[in-house]
């Protein structure tokens, strides 16, 4: 009998697993192949050249420029999505008045719900189509248009938006406009996540809180917060992977992708820009196997920090 | 520059295929792309070809099929349907099987090791870099194209083209990518308007710097260019480099000798580049290149630089009464080279190495160098061909000016080669001249970066090097 469930379960699952053998493990192992040649992409002559790729990468400047700009959105777009993503799911679904039904959201939050969470239904690409008319940088752009007409930019010197390079707290201007979409386009999504979490959670132990007193800052703190412990840990995994991805926004929105003059380039813009149109993939590949092995070592690292004891209701 | 400046459309729309294609790298790497090349087997040559004669010089061979890919971008791809039906009219048992797109790069590179298309118009933003397909022995020597007997005139196909687009398409000695249109830059303006202004056009930088203040008081910025693609400013800036220093100076420059970028006159030559954005006389704003052309139509901009397919690319929203009219980059009073123009041969088509019929891409490819062929070519696009005469019977301003502009220029024409050999000083070039135009860089300082780039390349082993020598 148990032999029996063995083979079922194997003949549902053979097929799968040879597909994602073959469409996604043997490129990421063909990809590893490629990073230790010097192959150009056009043709089908390639050396092998060892480590050679993986010794210049660590000394290439633009690579160092792109991982800190990496790094700043490891660190900012988990934190204020999350933080956005909370902030909205709690008033939405704890954040109203009590009454004998129990704890509601805020008036109108079914509404909400529908509007916050309508970027992610969206392409990528198209949410940045669609920002480049709001950053546009003349009297015609949303923004630009906006704030001109009130007389609180110059029309001599509109916001430059993503082609300005200039230093915002240390951190060039262009990354954080990138950054506020990233925040916009992804926060419903976390909303719905953190929504479903917090409708988990008995009702009860909302009540007694308040019972015994709790106003909704201690109730959000003392009860939501570490009973999301879990959905959060998860989100911000995924979020960390977006943030090293970012290609999509950096490519469509910044001037000379990666630009002003290297101000907003990440891993994958200096992916592109060598296999592409350098016409390196050996090259490329091995910055694309190191950012690999970041991220594995990121997620593990992660989920480690993050992992304790699972509270049952 | 041999490459296309062609920039129709936006990135973004472009840009789907190819960020999924590079996102490919990061998620799963790509895999038809990479596996395309693991132990592919050449496709055989058409080596039984049809029999040759004077016209079928490269023996293509009845009831064989060439596959044409054609870059529908700022020019359309109506032109070239038209020499499909002057193909077939000769050759009326040979399919075509043509296709356009805007993804040159992204359909095509993946199938180059194994089975490319016979004939691809490599042009566009996503182009496959000319360079690289060289280096890699993946596109094929034109040279016996040139020799062959023109379509439909006398002499060979060589003697029927402009000045330069042979050198255009020449790298390391052989002749490789056929470029069929001709391109002139410069500085546009509406010749209606200035009438109407009493304006005269200027021809040095003084007289734009004397007329300035008047298109100001209108109310107009006197010059606008696009400041989001860097390619863009650095035509102007090379421009007005060679003019100041002469041809041999940007030779030098593209060969990367020591201290090219140093030479007395590049100096004298980018700063009224510099005056011109201190001073304010720019249009506010980083537009791009549709937006900046738009804001030229609509009468915000007094100046604009940028090349003849501005036309074909703005046709649809160019005012009534608007006569676009081209006229050369300015000069300073001393310039070297100052009455040589920038123009070249673009939009180029290339001939995989491993295409299954060579012999009727090449075939085609005299179909489009053809006078009827270019004709039509003009007509259709406003631009001009790379084969001579192509606009001789075309009414159109734009057209015209850009005429009389190569009719008054010398012999030499304004080009350069660096970013076209190096894709690192491409991107550094086109990085700092944004810089430059955005006001935080001087004259001085964009010198000095760009000798450092032109030096680090130098150095860098892992960088084949490119000899340009006319």
């Amino acid at each position: 009998m148990r032999h029996g469930v063995a083979r079922f379960v194997t003949g549902f699952l053979a097929l799968p697993v040879a597909l994602y053998l073959f469409y996604v493990v043997w490129p990421f192992a063909q990809a590893a192949g490629y990073s230790l040649t010097d192959w150009g992409g056009y043709s089908d002559s390639q050396h092998f050249v060892g480590l050679d790729n993986y010794v210049r990468l660590l000394s290439d400047e633009l690579i160092r420029k792109a991982f800190w700009h990496n790094v700043f959105f490891l660190v900012t777009v988990p934190l204020f999505t999350i933080a956005l993503a909370l902030f909205l799911a709690f008033l939405l679904n704890v954040g109203g008045r009590e009454d004998r039904a129990g704890i509601r959201g805020v008036l109108g939050s079914g509404l909400y719900k529908v509007i916050f969470f309508f970027p992610q239904v969206l392409s990528l690409v198209v949410i940045a189509v669609m920002w480049q008319q709001i950053y546009r940088t003349d009297e015609q752009g949303l923004i630009n248009g906006l704030l001109i007409k009130i007389g609180l930019v110059d029309p001599q010197n509109p916001i430059a938006f993503t082609a300005d390079p200039e230093p915002f707290l240390g951190i060039p201007a262009v990354l954080w406009w990138l950054l506020l979409i990233a925040v916009w386009s992804g926060a419903g999504f976390y909303m719905v996540l953190f929504s479903a979490a917090m409708q988990s959670i008995p009702k009860d132990i909302y009540e007694a809180a308040i019972l015994d007193g709790a106003g909704r800052f201690h109730t959000f703190f003392k009860v939501t917060l570490p009973l999301l412990r879990d959905t959060i840990s998860v989100a911000w995994v995924y979020l960390g992977f977006i943030a090293l991805d970012m290609y999509a926004l950096v490519f469509v929105m910044t001037p000379s992708q990666g630009g002003p003059n290297h101000a907003s380039e990440i891993f994958a813009s200096v992916i592109q820009f060598n296999a592409f149109q350098k016409g390196q993939f050996g090259y490329a590949c091995a910055i694309a196997v190191a950012l690999a092995i970041f991220t594995i070592l990121l997620a593990a690292l992660q989920l480690r920090i993050t992992r304790r004891d699972r509270i049952e209701f | 520059m041999s490459v296309t400046p062609e920039k129709p459309g936006d990135v973004s729309r472009r840009s789907l295929l190819q960020r999924a294609a590079a996102a490919g790298l990061l998620v799963t790497p790509a895999a038809g792309l990479l596996s395309a090349c693991a132990g592919s087997e050449p496709s055989k040559s058409n080596d039984n070809g049809g029999t040759k004669s004077k016209d079928n010089p490269f023996g293509a061979k009845d009831g064989s099929a060439v596959k044409v890919v054609i870059f529908n971008g700022g020019l359309g791809d109506q032109w070239a349907k038209e020499d499909k039906v002057l193909f077939n009219a000769k050759h009326a048992n040979i399919t075509v099987n043509m296709s356009s797109t805007q993804k040159i790069k992204t359909e095509e590179q993946p199938k180059m090791a194994t089975q490319p298309s016979d004939l691809i118009m490599n042009s566009g933003a996503d182009i496959m870099d000319r360079a690289t397909l060289i280096n890699e022995g993946a596109i094929e020597p034109l040279d016996d194209l040139l020799t062959a007997p023109a379509w439909d005139s006398e002499g060979t196909v060589a003697d029927s083209l402009l000045p330069g687009t042979v050198a255009d398409g020449t790298q390391n000695g052989k002749f490789y990518v056929v470029n069929v249109a001709f391109t002139v830059w410069g500085n546009w303006y509406n010749a209606a308007l200035f009438k109407k202004e009493g304006w005269q056009a200027p021809t040095t930088w003084d007289e734009f710097f004397a007329l300035a203040p008047k298109i100001k008081a209108k109310g107009m910025a006197p010059y606008v260019h696009d400041a989001v693609h860097g390619y863009y400013p650095r035509w102007a800036l090379m421009a007005s480099i060679w003019k100041s220093v002469g041809k041999q100076a940007v030779i030098d420059i593209d060969n990367l000798k020591d201290g090219a970028w140093k030479v007395d006159g590049v100096l004298k030559a980018l700063e009224p580049w510099e005056k011109l954005v201190k001073d304010k006389l720019l249009l506010p704003g980083k537009l791009d290149h549709t937006q900046s052309q738009q804001a030229w139509l609509d009468g915000k901009a007094a100046f604009i630089q940028v090349g003849t397919w501005l036309k074909n690319e703005m046709a649809a929203t160019i005012p009534p009464g608007f006569e676009l009219t081209l006229s050369d980059y300015w000069s300073n009073a001393g310039d070297k080279a100052a009455k040589d123009v920038m123009a070249s041969s673009g939009e180029g088509f290339v001939v995989p190495s491993k295409a299954p019929n060579k012999e009727a891409a090449k075939e085609f490819l005299r179909a489009i160098l053809s006078k009827a062929g270019s004709a039509k070519f003009a007509e259709l696009t406003k631009s001009l061909a790379s084969t001579k005469g192509s606009g001789d019977n075309v009414q159109d301003s734009a057209l015209a000016s850009a005429n009389a502009l190569m009719k008054n220029g010398t012999s030499d024409l304004i080009s350069f080669r660096f970013p076209d050999f190096y894709a690192d000083l491409a991107k550094e070039s086109e990085n700092l001249s944004e810089e430059l135009m955005a006001g935080r860089l001087t004259a001085q300082q964009f010198i000095d970066k760009m000798q450092a780039a032109a030096d680090k390349v130098a150095k860098d082993s892992s960088v084949k090097k490119q000899t340009r020598t006319a």
